[in-house]
């Protein structure tokens, strides 16, 4: 029977590494996800994924399960990506989504002239504006939005990891998704008023 | 429902999390409200291009360098409390083994054990010297018996004269 994260945590308490290598595995994938969605790049994202398992694995020994596992775990690295953030550590990484899009504008109308020539650059192109424009959300939208949309997390889980109510929560994430709507309106109109992205809307 | 009242609950809505109450007020507001709807079908299409963007996958070193920042964070108060074990335990035993060394030592060389009785036989001598002096006095006492013997007594610290350095090693 598989146990569960709560217990395998508290098996890492009682010092049985396997269970710390299990949670590793589980969470890895996603943590990074998160991570790199929050700061752009790659390398930053693992870096700050290790630092949140390293973090983990340091906690053991007072860990005492108040909560679900995934929310102590999002809550370290949502902390851990904001304080980066705010440090300046990441900066360079983050897209504004007003000064590189002027910049983009011009390879994206390379792309629309090329757009059987090459698919792979206008998907490119899309993903950057995509992830351009939540990267330029206010942090705390950015991270509701992140855990709502990519990790499926419920409103109550998402609330005690950013510390707001529920209603608070489902305000706030309107007003991302609407920014959101508003930012990447070249991507989200009508298929028929968008040519460039035509062959991409499902 | 009011446009306001439905943006609260516009998105719960559109991701099935709604209560059945908020769903159906959502729905009945949505008939009746173009603006609202296209808002909704905005929202729908805006979650399927944010699906588009891949996730990525943790790069191969990802496990290998979180050991290796665990090992070097979490090892090393291990470290300082043992290190300096082995190096005591080092030191110890090198003590140890230098003074059993040298305690073995004597033993071996035999010149150290036979120089030992050689120095006590000097000793004795030494020791005895003053009454070996004395000796070769009191054996040429005789010569002074062909003395007077009124004199014999009053010279015989004269005759002791030359002697005199021997003869405090004598007295002492």
């Amino acid at each position: 029977m598989a146990r569960s994260d709560v217990q395998l945590m508290l098996d890492v308490k009682a010092g049985d590494e396997l269970s710390f290598e299990l949670l590793l595995k589980k969470y890895r994938t996603p943590l990074v996800n998160f991570l790199y969605r929050m700061v752009k790049d790659q390398a930053a994202a693992e870096d700050l994924a290790q630092e949140v398992f390293l973090r983990v694995y340091r906690a053991r020994k007072e860990y005492s399960p108040s909560a679900k596992f995934t929310t102590w775990l999002f809550r370290i690295a949502t902390n851990l990506a904001l304080n980066a953030i705010r440090d300046g550590r990441y900066r360079q990484m983050q897209i504004s989504i007003d000064a590189p899009r002027d910049e983009d504008e011009p390879v994206i109308e390379i792309a629309a002239q090329e757009t059987r020539a090459d698919d792979r650059l206008i998907e490119r192109e899309r993903n950057e504006m995509i992830r351009g424009a939540i990267l330029a959300l206010p942090e705390k939208q950015r991270v509701a939005v992140i855990l709502h949309k990519y990790e499926e997390m419920d409103y109550g889980q998402i609330g005690r990891i950013l510390g707001c109510s529920e209603s608070a929560l489902k305000s706030l994430l309107f007003r991302a998704y609407e920014t959101l709507r508003v930012q990447l309106a070249l991507l989200v109109a009508r298929p028929a008023a968008q040519p460039a992205g035509e062959g991409k809307q499902s | 429902m009011n446009c306001e009242k439905v943006s609260n609950s516009l998105i719960s809505y559109l991701d099935g999390r709604a209560s059945a109450e908020e769903r159906s007020g959502v729905e009945e507001h949505l008939k009746s409200c173009a603006a609202c709807r296209e808002r909704a079908d905005e929202f729908r299409r805006l979650w399927d291009v944010m699906a588009e963007v891949p996730a990525v996958e943790p790069s191969f070193a990802f496990d290998a360098r979180l050991r290796q920042r665990i090992a070097a964070t979490v090892r090393p108060k291990l470290w300082t409390w043992l290190v300096p074990s082995p190096r005591l335990a080092a030191a110890v035993v090198a003590l140890v083994g230098l003074s059993i060394f040298v305690s073995m030592q004597p033993n071996k060389p035999v010149v150290v054990g036979n120089s030992a009785p050689n120095s006590e036989e000097q000793f004795r001598m030494i020791k005895d010297l003053g009454v070996l002096e004395n000796y070769d006095v009191l054996s040429n006492f005789d010569a002074l018996s062909d003395l007077p013997g009124v004199q014999a007594t009053p010279e015989q610290p004269e005759q002791q004269k030359p002697d005199e350095p021997g003869s405090g090693n004598g007295e002492s």
